[in-house]
């Protein structure tokens, strides 16, 4: 490894001023290049979005429980054109419907998992000085940020915000008002974004490893963090291409999406016609069923570090986990029409996708076994990343195995857009990634700042947000099994077969303002221990991987001497050895 | 602070990272325009009528666009072959020419393109016509961004030979990969939207 000319290792830490020429306040903490502030700067636009997506839910889960009741307080704040009275209006039901989906997933969990833990831990665990292009990584989040800002402006343009859902499906979207335009852009600014990051985070893995450190001997979250680079660079384009297409039949007036003859309000639609549909979904899902994986494939990664950090043993499987992960980047491209069973796309077609979506249930049970069985004997130390981490077992358990059903076509037909499937991926994306982002963020908070976030205040919010995830989300499994569909503005109540399990959602509701609660702690604990934490050392977890011989809070790149690797990810309790860890960096 | 393997090449992989990073990025490129030609096939086999490419549009000046944009491959190639040598002055010269045959490309399609629209063929009239100009279009912001990139090479980026030659030579290298691609979607769309 080139050794950068003229750095002398110093002898004691000097965090920030060994290293670089004095960067002014903007080019050192807002136009910064190093991958560890672009890391924390991803990963707070990702929280905040993640806050704003949330608020935007309990917005929704009001209508929900108490249909056409006047939301007291916020509810007159909000608006003439939007909540007349503090009644929500249909129209900005489905704008929040929309924008909760597009900005929890493309705003809230991605940024926050690739491009939060992505840019600030991979460089780290491979013992790399920065990303393989700092200029490019710096380029990505304003990228993303111009994409966000996008979305966050589309609620304030005649007609408000893009009201067709987060899958956009035509025609409606190409018939809905200008928010559906500013959606589109705002998509693109945030493929742009991700395709350079991918980029980067590919170049960067394969070439600036640290000595050493062979593809097995990498951490399991560097592999997650590896394979979905590459989801994210061969599936988005589709969705771009498919953007450029729904942007041309909005603004040029094409008909790619919208079929001969259409009728909308009692007229027949002048365009020409003779576009399909079914082409949009096509489109769409071959993005979004990887993108499903690029929401769970590094929070696997990161659950993976951290048990094998608590149970002070190695994963059980590394390698089968690994060969999991690529089969599951490979097949997570052939399953896309499992969300399409019934749009009449045929049987052939249904029967093929159905084997293949049932095919790659099998590496996701791999990995999760896996995990489990790497739980067996160990002594467990329950930290607060070990307690979020351990959560995601079960949840992530749950939220897959309830997905089966809606893989085998017959079993969808009658499930297909109901509450169930809600719950279900809901299950997988929110006690599953996102606590296992919670994990994350505690885990890795001594890293980045030097400090310890307060315990005690961690097991409160994970205890409440544990509880209350499953008050939301287990009584939508019933709603969901009542038939009640997902899209209906007052939540069933106008059907009398939702009768029975309407009170559900008044419980489910009482459970997402209650979680809100449980976030406050969370949210104190973030901003004190910056400031008021423990003080930690290096390496506070005795943890084994690269990043942790870096100094805490590490300098402007990274390591005091290039690391090397002599050794496995997770040599935990080698027999014979002084210590219950090895660092995979000691020679 | 420096990242290695900007200009010297890592040993285990044979590769800089820019060489990587184009390539990923290529990658992704095939997927978007892969994606628009399954549009094209999955749209024209769902018509019940779809116009012979050479009835509307203008077979002659297509075929004259493919071999200026072909030969600008060729003068790219010269470009990069020629710093390999050292010569800076002969790499100014065709490098010089491929951007110049970037812009009788870009000429040429605005008089196929205003010849559309002076005979009221716009992308809404039909489903042909909204794929020809999407695709065309999309190719030629393609165009666009290499002729830039070149032309960066040209002028300002050029600066660069004079202290590192290798790392310039390895960004020719990378921008001409590039320029290859779009000569190559080009060789692509010509039989598809002109001849079929």
């Amino acid at each position: 490894m080139s050794t950068p000319a003229g750095v002398a290792p110093p002898k004691a830490h000097a965090p920030h001023e060994a290293h670089h020429e004095p960067l002014g306040f903007w080019r050192l903490y807002v136009f910064s290049t190093d991958h560890k502030v672009i890391g924390i700067q991803y990963a707070v636009t990702g929280l905040l979005f993640l806050l704003f997506g949330f608020s935007l839910m309990m917005l929704m889960r009001w209508q929900l429980a108490y249909p056409g009741a006047a939301l007291p307080l916020i509810g007159n704040l909000l608006g003439e054109a939007r909540m007349p009275g503090g009644i929500m209006l249909p129209e900005f039901y489905n704008e929040l419907g929309a924008m909760h989906g597009t900005i929890m997933v493309f705003l809230g969990v991605v940024p926050l998992a690739v491009g939060g833990f992505g840019n600030f831990v991979l460089p780290l665990q491979i013992g790399a000085p920065d990303m393989a292009f700092p200029r490019l990584n710096m380029l990505s989040y304003w990228s993303f940020f111009l994409g966000g800002m996008t979305m966050l402006a589309s609620f304030f343009v005649p007609g408000g915000a893009a009201q067709s859902g987060w899958t956009s499906y035509a025609p409606l979207s190409i018939i809905a008002g200008s928010g559906q335009t500013m959606w589109l852009f705002g998509m693109v600014f945030l493929i742009t974004s991700s395709l350079l990051g991918a980029i980067n985070f590919i170049a960067t893995t394969i070439q600036l490893r640290a000595k050493g450190l062979t593809f097995m001997r990498f951490p399991f979250f560097v592999w997650a963090q590896f394979v979905t680079a590459f989801l994210l660079l061969l599936a988005f384009p589709p969705l771009e291409a498919a953007a450029f297409l729904q942007l041309m039949d909005r603004l040029a007036g094409t008909s790619f999406f919208l079929p001969s003859g259409l009728v909308v309000s009692g007229q027949v639609l002048t365009n020409a016609g003779g576009g399909n549909p079914l082409l949009w979904q096509h489109l769409f899902w071959f993005l979004a069923h990887p993108e499903v994986y690029v929401l769970i494939l590094p929070a696997m990664g990161i659950v993976s570090e951290i048990i094998a950090n608590n149970t002070r043993k190695p994963l059980w499987g590394y390698r089968s986990m690994v060969y999991s992960l690529i089969f599951l980047g490979f097949m997570s491209f052939v399953v896309w029409a499992h969300h399409m069973f019934m749009t009449g796309m045929g049987t052939a077609m249904a029967a093929f996708f159905q084997t293949t979506t049932m095919i790659i249930s099998i590496p996701s049970v791999v990995i999760l076994t896996a995990l489990i069985i790497s739980l067996w004997g160990g002594s467990i130390r329950f930290n607060t990343p070990m307690l979020f981490a351990t959560a995601f077992l079960p949840m992530f358990g749950i939220g897959g195995l309830t997905g089966l059903p809606l893989g085998l076509n017959v079993a969808d037909i009658p499930l297909h857009d109901t509450y169930y499937v809600i719950a279900h991926f809901h299950y997988v994306v929110a006690p599953g990634t996102i606590f296992a982002l919670f994990a994350g963020i505690y885990y890795w908070y001594p890293k980045a700042t030097g400090r310890k976030m307060n315990e005690t205040l961690g097991v409160i919010h994970f205890i409440g947000s544990f509880i209350c995830m499953n008050v939301v989300f287990m009584p939508m499994f019933l709603v969901g099994l009542a038939g009640v569909s997902r899209r209906l503005y007052d939540g069933g109540a106008a059907y009398a077969f939702a009768q029975p399990v309407l009170h559900w959602n008044v419980v489910s509701s009482w459970g997402a303002w209650t979680m809100a609660l449980f976030q406050i702690p969370f949210i104190f604990n973030f901003f004190w221990s910056i400031r008021k934490g423990e003080k930690t050392g290096d390496n506070p977890w005795q943890a084994t991987t690269i990043e942790w011989t870096a100094p805490s809070p590490p300098p402007h790149g990274n390591f005091l001497t290039p690391p090397e690797a002599y050794r496995g990810p997770y040599e935990y309790s080698v027999p014979g050895a002084a210590r219950d860890f090895v660092p995979q960096s000691e020679a | 602070m420096e990242i290695p393997y900007t200009v010297e090449i890592r040993r285990d992989t044979g590769l800089n990272n820019g060489k990587i990073a184009i390539w990923l990025f290529l990658a992704s490129e095939v997927m978007l325009f892969g994606a628009l030609f399954a549009s094209y096939i999955l749209i024209r086999t769902g018509s019940t009528s779809w116009p012979r490419g050479d009835t509307i549009l203008n077979v002659p000046l297509a075929t004259f666009n493919t071999i200026v944009l072909i030969s600008s491959s060729v003068t790219m190639v010269m470009a990069w072959a020629s710093l390999m040598r050292g010569r800076f002055n002969t790499f100014r010269v065709y490098m010089a020419s491929t951007v110049l045959l970037g812009g009788v490309f870009l000429v040429v399609k605005y008089f196929e393109y205003s010849h559309k629209f002076h005979d009221d063929l716009f992308p809404r009239t039909n489903n042909f016509l909204a794929i020809y100009f999407t695709l065309t279009g999309l190719h030629m912001l393609h165009v666009i961004g290499g002729m830039a990139v070149n032309a960066y090479f040209l002028g300002p980026g050029a600066k660069l030979y004079k202290t590192n030659p290798v790392w310039f030579t390895n960004r020719v290298e990378h921008s001409g990969l590039f320029w290859h691609f779009v000569d190559l979607v080009w060789i692509f769309l010509f039989p598809t939207l002109y001849l079929l």
